[in-house]
């Protein structure tokens, strides 16, 4: 399959992602994914609407169980059998989900103390005082007796962000962190998310359909398709790629399906 | 052959979807049971849904009980007048409210306030990717969601049962003695002549086993809903009404197997 040319996996990778298959009712949506994740770097998947990007970040976290191929995490398989040792697996991640994803029974405070609460031995203060510090890191303030309905999409997404870094996870993933954001919002949204990658230490998963974004956040831009990875590059050598699809993608043309 | 294809796939697909719904059922009570065990015990999460299944729900089955009591007495007194058998009437209400009504419609109405309930709350959270979000946070979410809201209907139903027993016979004394003149002594002699203590327990088990059922519908049809707002509400009235069959047809079984 598509082996991975970027020089940072000649480390151990973070994330491997090795051959998965994956269909729904007798549609394929994964065809053979295979794709590293360097520690540290931050990776941005693109892809059309229905090219499998959701299904294929679900998978990252073991949200969905591949019908063949795996994903490894640090060593780890994630099928793993027990699942106390999956719930220690995904403690290392953190998910930003597409509307946020908040509880909706409990205000922006109690969301994200709730990780801390039941993740965590911390006194009361000291839980107040990480969920100051994570909603500074995505310059929210002043709103933790708001409930999530009361909050804007921007806001609810950064509050959703600063609930998925509570934990200091060691993966961040983002399920389309700005789609259906005016232009403005989905900047602040980016540049949050890149003082997310400069600040911590983290290594991020991005999906997105959004190339100006992807350009923006990532280390590294993997282009999946036909639930197939066909092409993985640095932004600035992703732009010049021969692939007539990658080049339609840029610039936002219609591309025969058949001719590709 | 070939013109009744169409006939037997949708038979077929009919009985698929009944097997798969089965499945789901016995999924979700098999995992509940397992995470029932294991730490974190979420005590307050409890307390909270006890709170909601049991207090909250004792006007509602206070007034069923109390209604199914005096329509009883007056049903029973009118017919066994009959034959002047009057005297049997309290032993009638008493016998049929703790082994059969009171169980029998303490759970129907719970599984209209609380699978219900149950169902939309669970489906909503799926929709919105919030059982995702809890998964995603190393939560498991049958031990956070289900687990206390099983447990606390399987608690709370025979506490309802016991209540709904009391205020349903008081409700057919009520009846027999205020409005058909039955003698207040003898009514509440017959009243336990022949009521063993074993006719309340076989109620309570039933009363245990039926909040369990609706509970595990309820949190099932929640926990698997797809399809937005709309699925979540098919998912609200299918949780009633799968709860209240598999009730009445268990309660058959139940009834079989305990006496």
């Amino acid at each position: 399959m598509q082996e991975q040319s970027s020089g940072s996996s000649r480390r151990l990778p973070k994330i491997a992602v090795i051959d998965l298959w994956k269909s729904f009712s007798g549609k394929e949506v994964l065809r053979g994914v295979n794709l590293t994740v360097a520690p540290g770097e931050s990776l941005v998947i693109v892809g059309g609407s229905g090219a499998g990007k959701s299904v294929l970040l679900k998978h990252l976290i073991g949200l969905i169980q591949p019908d063949r191929g795996h994903v490894i995490v640090d060593g780890e398989d994630l099928a793993c059998a027990d699942p106390e040792r999956c719930l220690a697996i995904r403690r290392k991640f953190g998910m930003s989900f597409q509307e946020g994803a908040l509880f909706d029974s409990m205000n922006v405070f109690d969301n994200i103390a709730f990780p801390l609460r039941r993740h965590t031995r911390m006194s009361e203060e000291e839980i107040a005082e990480r969920v100051r510090e994570c909603l500074n890191l995505v310059h929210l303030s002043g709103i933790e007796k708001k409930m999530p309905a009361q909050l804007s999409g921007g806001m609810r997404r950064r509050v959703g962000f600063a609930r998925a870094i509570a934990l200091k996870p060691e993966i961040l993933l983002f399920d389309e962190p700005n789609t259906g954001l005016d232009p403005i919002t989905a900047a602040a949204i980016d540049r949050v998310i890149m003082e997310m990658r400069d600040k911590l230490p983290v290594t991020m998963v991005t999906i997105t359909h959004d190339m100006s974004s992807a350009f923006r956040i990532a280390d590294r831009i993997a282009m999946l398709r036909d639930g197939k990875i066909v092409a993985v590059a640095a932004p600035e050598e992703f732009r010049t790629l021969p692939d007539p699809y990658v080049q339609g993608f840029l610039a936002g043309q219609p591309v025969d399906e058949e001719v590709a | 052959m070939k013109p009744l294809l169409p006939f037997f796939e949708a038979v077929g697909r009919r009985w698929v979807a009944v097997f798969e719904e089965v499945g789901r059922f016995f999924y979700i009570l098999h995992s509940t049971i397992l995470w029932t065990f294991r730490k974190p015990f979420d005590v307050r999460e409890w307390v909270r849904q006890m709170v909601r299944v049991g207090v909250e729900s004792v006007p509602v089955v206070g007034l069923t009980a109390l209604f199914t009591g005096m329509v009883l007495a007056l049903q029973t007194y009118r017919g066994f007048a009959r034959f002047h058998a009057e005297g049997f009437v309290a032993s009638v209400v008493s016998l049929s409210l703790t082994r059969e009504l009171a169980p029998v419609l303490a759970a129907l109405m719970i599984a209209g306030r609380i699978g219900s309930s149950f169902a939309a709350e669970l489906g909503t959270m799926r929709v919105t990717e919030q059982i995702d979000a809890l998964y995603a946070m190393a939560v498991e979410p049958v031990q956070y969601l289900v687990v206390p809201r099983v447990g606390a209907a399987t608690v709370m139903l025979p506490f309802l049962v016991v209540l709904a027993d009391g205020i349903g016979v008081f409700g057919g004394y009520a009846v027999a003695v205020g409005l058909m003149g039955a003698n207040p002594v003898v009514y509440w002699d017959k009243t336990f002549q022949y009521l063993d203590l074993n006719d309340v327990f076989s109620g309570l088990i039933k009363a245990a086993v039926f909040g369990l059922i609706l509970a595990v519908t309820g949190c099932s049809k929640g926990f698997f809903t797809t399809g937005g707002a709309e699925g979540v509400g098919r998912a609200t009235t299918a949780a009633v009404v799968m709860a209240s069959l598999v009730i009445l047809l268990s309660d058959f079984f139940l009834t079989k197997i305990l006496f």
